[in-house]
């Protein structure tokens, strides 16, 4: 386990590095392009222009370009936005980052709970009403926008039943759990639902698959015949089986979506976290700050790979010799 | 196959947008029209309308008629037909989502099969620049590339592409799906180049190229024909979020995320003009899931696409 464990991490560092490389080429060396301009923002002096060129090195060679970035970046923590002057990049991404955190991880509750039960209950009742109603169900979840269902959420909860259903919905925004956690769960009900629709739908008809798949297994044929029931059949032996590829999917979406995928639901619903300050930086073409933000976001989807593949070498130890 | 007749459907009327705009409504879903009247119940209503509610700033568009020969969902905040723009948009949104799904599906297929059957290292790079790729969170990839090039355009050689063409977003989606069709690909000519009929017809003498076309395209062809589907849903919900925030399709053209876009400020006044558009996107990526699934069953049971977003 342990020799698996080292290799990992290296290749993890390895894919790090690239990503890091990748994204310093998408911004700093795409071709016919100042980046200082891009930098300085739409409306710098040329004093401005000067400073930034000699701050990132911008005369000198490319290797040596990266490098400073990624010192201002990492160990310098001190990569500043030109369009927001005096905002520094690293501060900002770590104040956005709780919101990220309890949209992502409360969503993630809801999801496994309601697309586990889902798949399972889907794949208990094969050919009965249940299981295509469950599955159209899932494909209408993943076929949604999920900005769009945020939209109409809003327009629900805000606005058209405000008034009556949905007097108590707070306004859109965040509340600090540890000012007063009630209103923090309140605040983020919506926001939560909403993210957790389209991986619901993903999860129970993932997990459908792998347990029908699973029922037609051997061990399954030898559990009948030991007389278990169906029952624990279906919870004990296949979906046991199953959940190793749910684990494995749930590792890279909680990745992707700390990294920055919540971007959408954070902007609909106001919810100041990493894709808003992303979206922000977008608008104001603010290069700093989205190189910063998507370096977090690469981050974390490589550090979610690399637990999920170990934890995959925990559960099946044929993957460790692989 | 009820899959496919919605889908059918769609495309018809958004490929009818042309002659609804012309001959039924008689609008240019494009221009402005800022002072345009239209008749409701016989009487003659200006589209914009000035606002009553609050202190009286602004202008509230007219709200859906329902009656499909004028402004049937109403009309945006510029006064343009809604229903007219959402056929136009849908044009523009199912053929981006089409073309970067072939383009996607070709390019990665190409990729896969050639990575699966020569591996040694053509396989060992195509697999580390698919690893990088596969770790890179997807909408952050599409939009850090739709910033730069939307700014700056495409100029790489003998390729000029200029800033705000609608080629970007077609380019920019398909390259970021890339891996997620190679990969699942190259696992399975992985496999199939260990077969006996594999390795009988190498052992035979056959070129290359005669097996790569005659042996294992016939055998990666059902793969390819379900993920298809599937990669255009996937296209579709990834366009319409980049022009949601607006780095997508680009004004004057219209798509299904660029009309929610405009629709937002309008949420609680007009909210036809973003519901519509979303309505459109449920169905159709709907169907195509749908038709995939049905594809599925049909052509491979065992092909799997990564459950993205």
């Amino acid at each position: 386990m342990f020799p698996f464990i080292v290799r990992r991490s290296i290749s993890a560092v390895l894919v790090m590095f690239s990503i890091s490389v990748l994204t310093f080429l998408i911004f700093f060396a795409t071709p016919g392009v100042d980046p200082a301009a891009r930098i300085a923002g739409r409306s710098a002096t040329p004093q401005i222009l000067a400073q930034v060129r000699h701050e990132f090195g911008l005369d000198r060679p490319l290797p040596v370009r990266y490098g400073l970035m990624m010192e201002h970046l990492f160990f310098k923590q001190d990569l500043t936005s030109y369009v927001n002057i005096g905002y520094k990049v690293v501060p900002q991404i770590m104040a956005a980052a709780p919101v990220t955190l309890s949209l992502v991880f409360g969503a993630a509750v809801i999801w496994l709970l309601v697309g586990v039960a889902g798949g399972v209950v889907a794949a208990a009742n094969r050919g009965k009403f249940i299981d295509p109603l469950i599955m159209f169900l899932g494909i209408a979840a993943i076929s949604v926008p999920a900005y769009w269902l945020g939209e109409v959420v809003n327009l629900i909860t805000q606005s058209k039943f405000h008034s009556s259903l949905f007097a108590w919905v707070p306004p859109a925004g965040y509340v600090s759990p540890f000012s007063n956690p009630g209103e923090w769960a309140l605040h983020l009900l919506f926001p939560w639902l909403t993210l957790a629709a389209l991986y619901a739908g993903i999860y129970a008809r993932v997990l459908r698959a792998e347990l029908v798949n699973a029922l037609n297994e051997d061990y399954v044929r030898t559990a009948r015949a030991k007389g278990l029931s169906e029952r624990r059949i279906l919870l004990r032996h296949a979906l046991r089986c199953s959940l190793i590829s749910i684990v494995s999917l749930f590792g890279l979406d909680i990745g992707a979506l700390i990294g920055g995928a919540a971007l959408l639901t954070e902007v609909v619903f106001n919810l100041k976290g990493v894709g808003y300050l992303t979206y922000l930086s977008l608008q104001n073409l603010d290069l700093p700050v989205i190189m910063g933000c998507v370096m977090y976001g690469a981050f974390f989807v490589v550090l979610a790979n690399m637990v999920v593949d170990i934890l995959y070498a925990f559960l099946d130890p044929r993957v460790r010799l692989a | 196959m009820a899959g496919l007749a919605v889908l059918l459907f769609v495309v018809t009327i958004c490929l009818l947008a042309p002659v609804y705009a012309g001959h039924i409504a008689h609008v240019n879903p494009f221009a402005s029209n800022l002072q345009g009247t239209t008749t409701v119940n016989g009487k003659v209503v200006s589209v914009l309308q000035a606002n009553t509610q609050g202190l009286g700033f602004g202008v509230t568009p007219i709200g859906p008629t329902w009656n499909i020969s004028h402004y049937f969902l109403g009309a945006d905040n510029q006064g343009r037909d809604v229903f007219a723009r959402l056929l136009y948009g849908g044009r523009t949104s199912l053929f981006i989502g089409t073309v970067s799904a072939l383009i996607c599906v070709l390019v990665a297929s190409v990729l896969g099969v050639v990575a699966g059957y020569f591996g040694g290292v053509i396989d060992w790079i195509l697999s580390r620049i698919f690893d990088i790729l596969w770790a890179f969170p997807i909408y952050l990839l599409a939009i850090s590339l739709s910033v730069v090039l939307l700014t700056s355009g495409l100029n790489v050689g003998p390729v000029h592409v200029g800033p705000g063409s609608m080629a970007l977003p077609i380019i920019i989606i398909a390259a970021v799906f890339v891996p997620y069709v190679a990969r699942p690909l190259r696992g399975i000519v992985l496999s199939l180049r260990e077969r006996e009929f594999i390795q009988a017809a190498i052992g035979s003498g056959a070129s290359d190229v005669r097996i790569l076309l005659k042996e294992i395209l016939p055998n990666v062809a059902p793969s390819i024909i379900v993920f298809f589907p599937l990669m255009v849903a996937f296209d579709m919900l990834t366009e319409s979020a980049l022009s949601f925030l607006s780095i997508g399709v680009q004004p004057p053209a219209a798509s299904w995320g660029t009309i929610i876009n405009d629709g937002l400020g309008l949420l609680y006044t007009r909210p036809w003009v973003a519901l519509a558009p979303g309505i459109m996107i449920v169905i159709t990526a709907g169907s195509l899931n749908i038709l995939g699934d049905g594809a599925r069953d049909a052509f491979d049971p065992k092909a799997k696409l990564r459950g993205s977003i």
